[in-house]
């Protein structure tokens, strides 16, 4: 096939196409990426109210527990360490010991959002809500909406762990989940030392 | 087969039709995974809410030419009901036409047939896309019948006036208009996420990066700018339903909120939003030009960088919204100058197009024409925004029917122009008939012609100090003057005449569906791959997938019998 009309100096191949990167992965990333801007456009919303206020935290409202929480951001963070070794192993061949990686990840990811949880139930009760101040209500948006990525995120490590148990599980819906774990874990510590601190 | 990833499944096993089932037609035209089919749904949902919204303008252009007389199709219109339709025009509008269509519709269709694959790389994804954009319209239309009536805050819906029903008097209409918005991103996104993904794995063998045809690099640049844009808004649109509906105070300023908060927020999204339905048109216009000036498209790799140079340009411009909003003049200055930037690199596709024009010998088909009054039209919006781009002038001009006019004057040829240029030319291989000529012609007059009509009167309004969103002029002695009124008149015989030949294209659209000439498969002489396929492309699109071994827009190579040289014929 020759290709000496066209001006192109880099002969065109008719290969068939292998994608750099798999399609179930880039299109996680390309919804990471979304997902990233919404918690910026949140967090710099957040920072834009704490900066123009004048007094700040407000008075009448109770303290974030920022030495607890530090508990529960290692644990998440642990628990995306944990995912990491668990797909390493999975894709070099080791199922039993990738088996135990996983389900220590996911139930790490599970603490976290118990722990949350009970955060949460604590800090309503003294008086912090959605309506109660304007840090209340950034406070619940936006560490709500991460629980909610954490919870997604929870349910499709657990999938894949019962996949696994039954002897399949598809590498591309692990690293599709894998980067989206990655996206829950790594968005955690901005929001900690923006909101928390 | 309905899917383009490699078959686990049994059932794409079991048959031995080529991979095709007897579907019925449910499952085959509301439950299809086909491309086609997703764009046709996108397209004609699109055109419906067309119609709608240019009823909406009918209604309103009529109240401000004839105030206080009773709208034939309407009756009289209270000011809650001028306000709910102004502001549903512009959503429709931009939202629920432009965007389906230029973005949703052509680029399922053209996306798979052009790269040359069978489908999308996540065909379910698409179809969940499609049925989630098709909820948002139910949703946004269904806000017309509960009590209240719909949303009238404006289609940039700018709080307090939009955060309290105390003020914006729709406790249910405004909410339902931020559910339908957001449930719409949400569509797009899946949509987005599809038309990237599968350009860039998706690709015929041979097709390279610069070997990608404009109007797919255009549609997925809009696809980037609009998934990295859309996050801040639909926070924002999140803290405003909570204000709405759960009685937060994000946006109160009696609470310490923050109402400005909001018009960055919508802005940072809305101003790259004009790109994200502007580079589709302006790829559909190349796409055009090259075909029927037979000649190789000007700066192929000039125009796919400053695309991509103006897709990140549009992050850093939209405080020029918000000049007089009370921003810091020293931002004003900062992004008077990113947006008389940003003109550089729509300038410079603007005059590639130009010059592909230059020595070609042009054919004066139907789309062609369309794509020649989308450069003069939007060249018209273009230099107009330069005034509203400078802080200085838009002090003035803020607010006033000199802003509406240039919108409308890039906005029409985005939405409209652009998008008949793209059915008239892509009509034979969409149905496998050809749409009539003449009839298209009479058309493309008849919209154009009275197009300037009604938006020149309004720039000399706004020139005049004329204010938007006011309901009647009458209450307004200054602006009640017999001189400004005959130009309102005008407008509105303009819009009149305007509506009445999109009948022709409807007859043309509906009757040439069904009883056109046929098409043969690539009766333009075009290069690039969907011209490959039959007309209309079967499922799945090509027996054989295609090998790509040129760019495509090889026209009127030296030393050929013929002018054309499609993507796939082996040298």
């Amino acid at each position: 096939m020759s290709t000496s009309r066209t001006a192109n100096p880099v002969p065109y191949s008719t290969e068939p196409r292998t994608p750099a990167v798999p399609s179930g992965v880039l299109g996680m990333l390309i919804f990471v990426a979304t997902e990233t801007m919404l918690f910026a456009g949140l967090i710099s919303a957040f920072t834009v109210y704490r900066a123009s206020s004048v007094v700040w935290p407000p008075p009448d409202q109770p303290r974030l527990p920022f030495e607890e929480t530090a508990v529960n951001t290692i644990a998440l963070l642990a628990s995306g360490v944990l995912l990491y070794l668990a797909c390493r192993t999975l894709r070099a061949g080791d199922h039993t010991k990738g088996h135990k990686f996983l389900l220590a990840s996911t139930a790490l990811g599970a603490f976290f959002v118990f722990f949350q949880g009970a955060e949460w139930v604590a800090l309503i009760s003294d008086g912090l809500t959605l309506t109660s101040s304007n840090l209340g209500g950034f406070f619940f948006l936006i560490i709500g909406l991460h629980a909610l990525h954490a919870i997604a995120a929870v349910g499709v490590l657990f999938h894949a762990w019962l996949s696994l148990r039954k002897g399949f599980v598809s590498l591309s819906l692990l690293a599709a989940a894998e980067v989206f774990w990655y996206f829950v874990v790594g968005v955690w510590p901005v929001i900690y030392l923006r909101v928390y601190l | 087969m309905a899917e383009s990833i490699p078959a686990t499944h049994e059932e794409s096993h079991g048959d031995s039709h080529g991979g095709h089932h007897e579907e019925s037609w449910v499952i085959k035209y509301l439950w299809s995974t086909d491309h086609k089919i997703i764009a046709m749904q996108y397209l004609f949902t699109g055109m419906f809410m067309a119609l709608i919204g240019g009823f909406f303008a009918y209604t309103f252009r009529m109240q401000l030419a004839f105030p206080g007389e009773s709208i034939p199709g309407w009756g009289m219109l209270t000011p809650p009901d001028y306000n709910a339709l102004v502001t549903n025009h512009g959503t429709i509008m931009i939202f629920w036409v432009a965007m389906p269509v230029l973005i949703a519709a052509f680029g399922n269709f053209l996306i798979p047939l052009m790269i040359g694959c069978d489908d999308m790389v996540f065909p379910k994804l698409n179809r969940l896309s499609f049925q989630i954009f098709f909820l948002s319209t139910v949703v946004l239309l269904a806000s017309f019948l509960v009590p209240g009536g719909a949303f009238g805050g404006a289609w940039t819906a700018y709080p307090p006036l939009s955060a309290q029903s105390a003020y914006s008097l729709t406790p249910w209409g405004a909410p339902l208009w931020v559910l339908a918005v957001a449930l719409e991103f949400v569509a797009f996104l899946m949509g987005g996420i599809n038309f990237v993904t599968t350009t860039m794995n998706s690709r015929a063998p041979g097709m390279k990066m610069h070997d990608i045809p404009m109007i797919i690099w255009m549609i997925v640049i809009a696809s980037i700018i609009f998934m990295l844009s859309v996050g801040p808004l639909v926070a924002g649109a999140v803290m405003l339903l909570f204000d709405q509906l759960l009685g937060t105070g994000f946006y109160d300023p009696a609470r310490g909120g923050d109402p400005v908060l909001w018009q960055h927020l919508f802005w940072f999204f809305g101003h790259p939003e004009v790109y994200v339905v502007l580079l589709p048109a302006m790829g559909i216009v190349v796409e055009i030009i090259t075909t029927f000036s037979r000649k190789k498209f000007f700066a192929y790799k000039a125009t796919l960088y400053t695309t991509f140079a103006a897709g990140i340009i549009s992050f850093t411009v939209w405080a020029h919204h918000q000049f007089i909003a009370g921003i810091d003049p020293r931002m004003a200055h900062i992004f008077t100058v990113t947006t008389l930037l940003i003109s550089v690199p729509i300038a410079l596709i603007t005059f590639c197009s130009i010059a592909t024009l230059y020595g070609g010998s042009i054919r004066f088909t139907t789309p062609m024409l369309w794509a020649l009054a989308f450069i003069f039209e939007f060249l018209l919006g273009g230099v107009t925004g330069i005034y509203l781009g400078a802080a200085g002038s838009d002090i003035y001009f803020h607010d006033s029917y000199f802003v509406l006019a240039h919108f409308h004057y890039t906005f029409f040829p985005i939405g409209i122009i652009a998008t008949f240029a793209a059915v008239t030319y892509w009509f034979p291989k969409m149905f496998g008939r050809h749409l009539n000529e003449t009839l298209g012609k009479i058309h493309f007059w008849g919209t154009v012609i009275p197009f300037n009509v009604i938006f020149i009167p309004l720039f000399v309004l706004g020139l005049a100090g004329q204010h938007r969103r006011i309901y009647a002029y009458t209450l307004f002695p200054d602006l009640a003057k017999a001189e400004f009124q005959d130009l309102r008149v005008l407008a509105t015989v303009a819009l009149l005449v305007l509506l009445v030949f999109q009948v022709v294209f409807l007859y043309n659209f509906f009757v040439s569906c069904f009883k056109g000439r046929k098409a043969e498969d690539n009766p333009f002489e075009a290069n690039s791959l969907e011209w490959t396929a039959a007309s209309p492309p079967p499922h799945g699109n090509w027996p054989e997938l295609p090998t790509v071994y040129r760019g495509p827009y090889e026209y009127s190579v030296p030393g050929r019998e013929k002018d054309y040289w499609p993507q796939n014929e082996p040298s």
